[in-house]
């Protein structure tokens, strides 16, 4: 019979590799999130129109800056396995760090199911474009999680590099379409009557409804902070791959919104499943169906192989903390990945991907996310007050604090109002489980926790503690 | 004197993450299955349906040809839906204060522990602590 104690001495012994650079911090941030600019962000505008859906875009863009921001500073300094939640750890405790665990590989699975349900989606219309409609999604969902989780087992260097590969391809499709549609590629023109027609069908109550789904455009960025423990220089790395990936992903945004908008009727792209790949149906140019079709599947198949890797890398930390269970807190011997963690959040992803609708998935995906924001906050102001700047050494200091912080908690409050505009009771639901699972840990699981183990940074002791 | 976890059979470790596990997919189905789940779009389909009667103009019927939609009654209900956005100011105030209460609870409670580690890791502040 394995115990803590037997189990944890072993796994420890072996660390994860130090192998990746900026390139494929960029490449895990956007990896992840170029997705949003395939699908999910155009329930945006069905929740308030063309005009909503633009500004959603930018405030949700504005959100995710501060948190790039943040995340920066906290990170390069906070180099460790599990991103945020070494990060709540070592500034907040260990049930907020619990918290933030359940927070990522929440927000990661959900992602990577609602990926996996687009996977399936697109090529059950592909099928029926040609002809063969009632194509079973199933199996290519369930091929496409097991085959990326099989990468993930592999070695994180060649999951990176794969997803490097296929983000740009994904990131040089938008770009492409961009151009074609501007140089008269498309059989039919660029169209904005509705903005000027029918620019707010809900009235300003649409913009703060559309801030829900605005999200879901950059969505994941912060995942760059998991890989802090493979990366070779995190302090000099991870600020330029996320600085650089939120930059990506605000260009490619604005894009997508200009195109989508243009060549789809709000009504249609407020609901539609692809709806970039929906913009080059509209164009009538078969080349460019067939490269959004490959855009939109590797930008699906990237972000769940970012999910895997980034879930895991929670799940693992969890367990190497004994949060949860140790047996999860072991490395491969050979491929020095977090093989077991990767293996027990198949069946979960699972389980979501093929039982439950893509809206109620990508909304649980985001309400984990709004939580993990939030949690930034107030972690940065504990953060520079029990570690003042002069006191440790960081690898960034972002400028302007506590403006960035004050800007995303009025932003973070008014996402919680959006999402509670006809998803109220899924709010509800999750707090309810994050309150109880809280409770589970505060007074069962956290007796098999070491407390010393639980501060591993060489900083000196917190001031006021 | 550094405080020795408790050692966890496996039997008990499976238990702990059969609890999450159940947890974490109640969340999700039990609002899908009691129907409460999502905020669905009411249609308010009219009588005839035109293009024109519908508010698509000439550029956006053009659109909708190229996505294959060529008869307005069948996108009668798409258009004309509309979400609601009436809320009830209790459930509102329920909304808030479960955020809230959550958030602070957490804090609260993980400063506690967060002394523990912190008087293990550097050495007790306090007399007896």
């Amino acid at each position: 019979m394995a115990n803590i104690t037997t189990d944890a001495a072993k796994p420890e012994r072996l660390q994860l590799l130090r192998v990746l650079g900026p390139a494929h911090v960029w490449a895990l941030g956007v990896g992840i999130v170029l997705v949003g600019e395939y699908m999910g962000w155009n329930f945006a505008v069905g929740k308030g129109g063309m005009i909503a859906g633009l500004v959603a875009c930018w405030v949700a863009g504005l959100l995710y800056t501060c948190v790039a921001m943040i995340d920066s500073e906290v990170t390069s300094t906070v180099a460790a396995a599990g991103g945020q939640y070494a990060q709540a750890k070592h500034i907040v405790g260990p049930l907020m760090a619990f918290n933030v665990g359940l927070f990522l590989v929440m927000a990661y699975t959900m992602l990577e199911a609602a990926n996996a349900i687009t996977v399936g989606f697109l090529l059950d219309t592909v099928a029926g474009m040609t002809g063969h409609s009632g194509l079973h999604q199933q199996p290519f969902i369930v091929l496409a999680i097991m085959f990326l989780a099989w990468l993930n087992y592999r070695g994180v260097l060649a999951t990176l590099t794969f997803n490097l590969v296929i983000v740009a391809v994904a990131f040089t499709a938008i770009c492409v379409l961009f151009f074609a549609i501007q140089f008269g590629a498309s059989d039919v023109p660029l169209d904005f009557s509705a903005v000027t027609e029918e620019p707010l069908p809900y009235g300003w109550l649409g913009i703060v409804a559309a801030l829900h789904f605005g999200l879901w455009y950059y969505l994941g960025i912060e995942g760059t902070c998991q890989a802090a423990e493979e990366v070779r220089s995190p302090a000099r790395s991870l600020p330029y791959g996320t600085m650089a990936g939120i930059m990506t992903l605000l260009i490619a945004a604005t894009l997508t919104w200009y195109m989508c908008s243009g060549l789809i009727p709000w009504e249609y792209l407020g609901q539609a499943g692809t709806p970039l790949f929906d913009a080059a149906r509209v164009t009538g140019s078969v080349w460019l169906m067939v490269l959004l079709f490959i855009g939109t599947i590797f930008a699906t198949l990237a972000s769940a192989n970012g999910c895997i890797n980034d879930a895991s890398r929670a799940w693992f930390s969890m367990g190497r903390d004994r949060y949860l269970p140790s047996w999860f807190g072991a490395v491969h011997p050979v491929y020095r990945t977090p093989y077991r963690s990767i293996v027990f959040l198949v069946p979960i992803a699972l389980i979501f991907a093929l039982g439950a609708p893509l809206d109620q998935v990508v909304t649980f995906s985001i309400l984990s996310g709004l939580l993990g924001y939030t949690f930034m906050t107030f972690n940065m102001v504990m953060f520079r007050r029990k570690w003042p700047l002069d006191t440790i050494k960081r690898g960034y200091v972002h400028p302007f604090h506590p403006l960035p912080t004050i800007i995303l908690l009025i932003l973070c409050s008014t996402a919680f109002f959006a999402v509670f505009l006809g998803y109220g009771t899924q709010l509800i639901a999750m707090m309810c489980f994050y309150i109880v699972a809280s409770l589970w840990f505060h007074f069962r699981r956290y007796q098999y926790v070491r407390r010393g183990d639980q501060f591993t940074m060489p900083w000196p002791r917190p001031q006021g503690y | 004197m550094a405080y020795e976890p408790k050692k966890q059979g496996l039997a008990a470790q499976i238990f702990d993450v059969v609890t999450l596990l159940v947890l974490t997919v109640g969340a999700l189905y039990v609002p899908l299955y009691m129907g409460l789940a999502g905020a669905a779009k009411t249609p308010n389909p009219i009588e005839n349906p035109t293009w024109e009667a519908l508010g698509q103009n000439a550029a956006e019927q053009r659109q909708w040809e190229a996505l294959g939609i060529t008869d307005p009654a069948s996108v009668n209900d798409m258009i004309t839906a509309r979400f609601d956005y009436s809320f009830s100011w209790a459930a509102l105030i329920i909304m808030i204060v479960s955020v809230v209460g959550y958030f602070v609870l957490v804090v609260r409670l993980s400063d506690r522990e967060y002394r523990e580690v912190l008087d293990e890791r550097f050495g007790s502040k306090r007399k007896g602590g």
